[in-house]
């Protein structure tokens, strides 16, 4: 339930954002993290956006998550 | 050239084992690290002096039996719904897991605070209590949706509160006689929101490097060299290497939001007991929020489930093999502690993938 997966924030209403993590699209607040905008990669974890973070970092997580092969569930998990 | 520096690293971390002439200990305090480490193999070329310990790192695996219970038990009211991460509905305790009390009981997964804030929103008849549980980073995500329902004047919302704290935690195990931690490798994602300044107090206190690492094998080798070059030299440091995504100060509206909500107070951990303000609960402005104080629950130490052996797992003094019921009568599916429920739980980690090192060894 630690999990935090990078997704990139695709559209933003106030704090809701939807995003975007390899295909997967979900919803996430930016209520802890007031300057993220469209286009910012983010992390999200518990269906919070919590820091952002570049591209090559993303990169790596979500080649972990694949490998973990978790990763499937993993959007579904943190967005609902 | 990935290559390359691996055998770098290796020879690093060998190069300290050599030095010191005993066994170096290293603990990891976070689920994702306990899972990126055996899913990566780095177990498997680490020389035989070098080990890695899972410390309290995983939420579920570190909730008290009691926390279990007393949800169990609020599960069994007529007025509740019980909203939970998915992880937790499998741990055992009294009478069931709410997975098994599913087909009797209002439980709902929820994938975030703020779904159980909407299920309040749903359900006025209904009491919604959300299962809040989590370290520092999942903290501020409750805030959030406590801080929201205060807004909104939701009344039929409230959280019991299980989150805990990682430093005092990472105290206590080293204040116990019996350790044998020699540095800990710390949690990348509690210091997204914390910041790595917080690890300080535990190299000037108790001289035990600590290296917040990323997830990838690579990142955490490099963390690994990190400690043992340290360790070698004999100076402690904090460190980050996780510079993408963990700055010094940390998450400063997250960390502000929970000051607004939460006070530390002493709590109870599966394995380590009580300890001194190492768990948050809601400040008196929120307090109607409070499930404890609502439903009348007083904190009591849990009882482990018989035979598991979770509690010595959490410290680090035994590995989950050395369980009598791991792989017998305890597996992940059907577990009898909570480390053997959480994929994130070192008992689940160690059967999914660890008994093949094992076996190799
Ligand atoms: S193997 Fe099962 S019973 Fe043994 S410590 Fe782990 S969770 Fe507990």
């Amino acid at each position: 339930m630690c999990l935090a997966v990078p997704a990139r924030i695709i559209e933003l209403d106030k704090d809701v954002a939807t995003v975007d993590a390899m295909g997967n699209k979900f919803k996430a607040k930016t209520t802890l993290l007031p300057e993220a905008k469209v286009g910012h990669l983010v992390l999200v974890h518990a269906g919070f956006a919590i820091s952002l973070v570049d591209e090559e970092e993303a990169k790596k997580t979500w080649d972990l998550f694949r490998e973990i092969s978790e990763f499937d569930d993993t959007p579904n998990k943190i967005s609902g | 050239m990935q290559i390359d520096k691996i055998r770098e690293y290796q020879a690093t971390i060998e190069r300290a084992c050599r030095k010191l002439g005993r066994q170096i200990n290293v603990m990891e305090v976070c689920g994702t690290h306990t899972v990126a480490i055996f899913r990566s193999g780095i177990k498997s070329i680490l020389p035989k002096g070098f080990k890695l310990l899972s410390g309290p790192g995983c939420p579920v695996c570190v909730t008290d039996q009691s926390y279990i219970d007393t949800v169990l038990r609020l599960a069994d009211r007529d007025d509740c719904i019980i909203a939970t991460y998915g992880d937790m509905i499998r741990v055992p305790g009294e009478g069931g897991s709410l997975e098994t009390k599913q087909a009797r009981a209002d439980i709902k997964v929820v994938l975030s605070s703020e779904d159980a804030l909407e299920l309040a929103r749903a359900n006025p008849e209904k009491k919604v209590v959300f299962v809040a549980v989590g370290f520092e980073t999942t903290t501020p995500a409750t805030a959030v949706a406590v801080r929201e329902a205060a807004e909104q004047g939701i009344e039929n919302f409230f959280i019991l509160s299980g989150h805990k704290l990682v430093v005092p935690a990472m105290r206590a195990l080293l204040a116990a006689k019996n350790n044998n931690i020699d540095a800990f490798l710390c949690p990348g994602h509690v210091s997204v929101i914390t910041g790595y300044g917080v690890f300080g107090e535990i190299v000037e206190d108790f001289g035990r490097p600590c290296v917040v690492g990323g997830f990838e094998a690579m990142q955490i080798m490099e963390a690994l060299a990190e400690i043992c070059t340290q360790l070698a030299t004999g100076k402690p440091q904090l460190k980050s290497m996780y510079p993408a995504v963990v700055t010094e100060k940390g998450n400063t509206a997250a960390l502000k939001i929970v000051s607004e909500c939460f006070e530390p107070a002493d709590g109870y951990w599966r394995g380590l007991g009580k300890i001194d303000k190492s768990t948050l609960k809601l400040k008196d402005k929120y307090s109607r929020f409070d499930a404890a104080k609502h439903f009348g629950i007083a904190e009591t130490p849990g009882r482990e489930q018989a035979g598991c052996r979770c509690g010595e797992v959490l410290c680090g003094l035994i590995e989950p093999p050395q369980c009598g019921l791991f792989a017998e009568t305890c597996t992940p599916d059907d577990p009898v502690g909570a480390c053997m429920v959480s994929s994130e739980g070192a008992c689940a980690a160690w059967y999914k993938y660890g008994r093949k090192v094992q076996r190799e060894q």
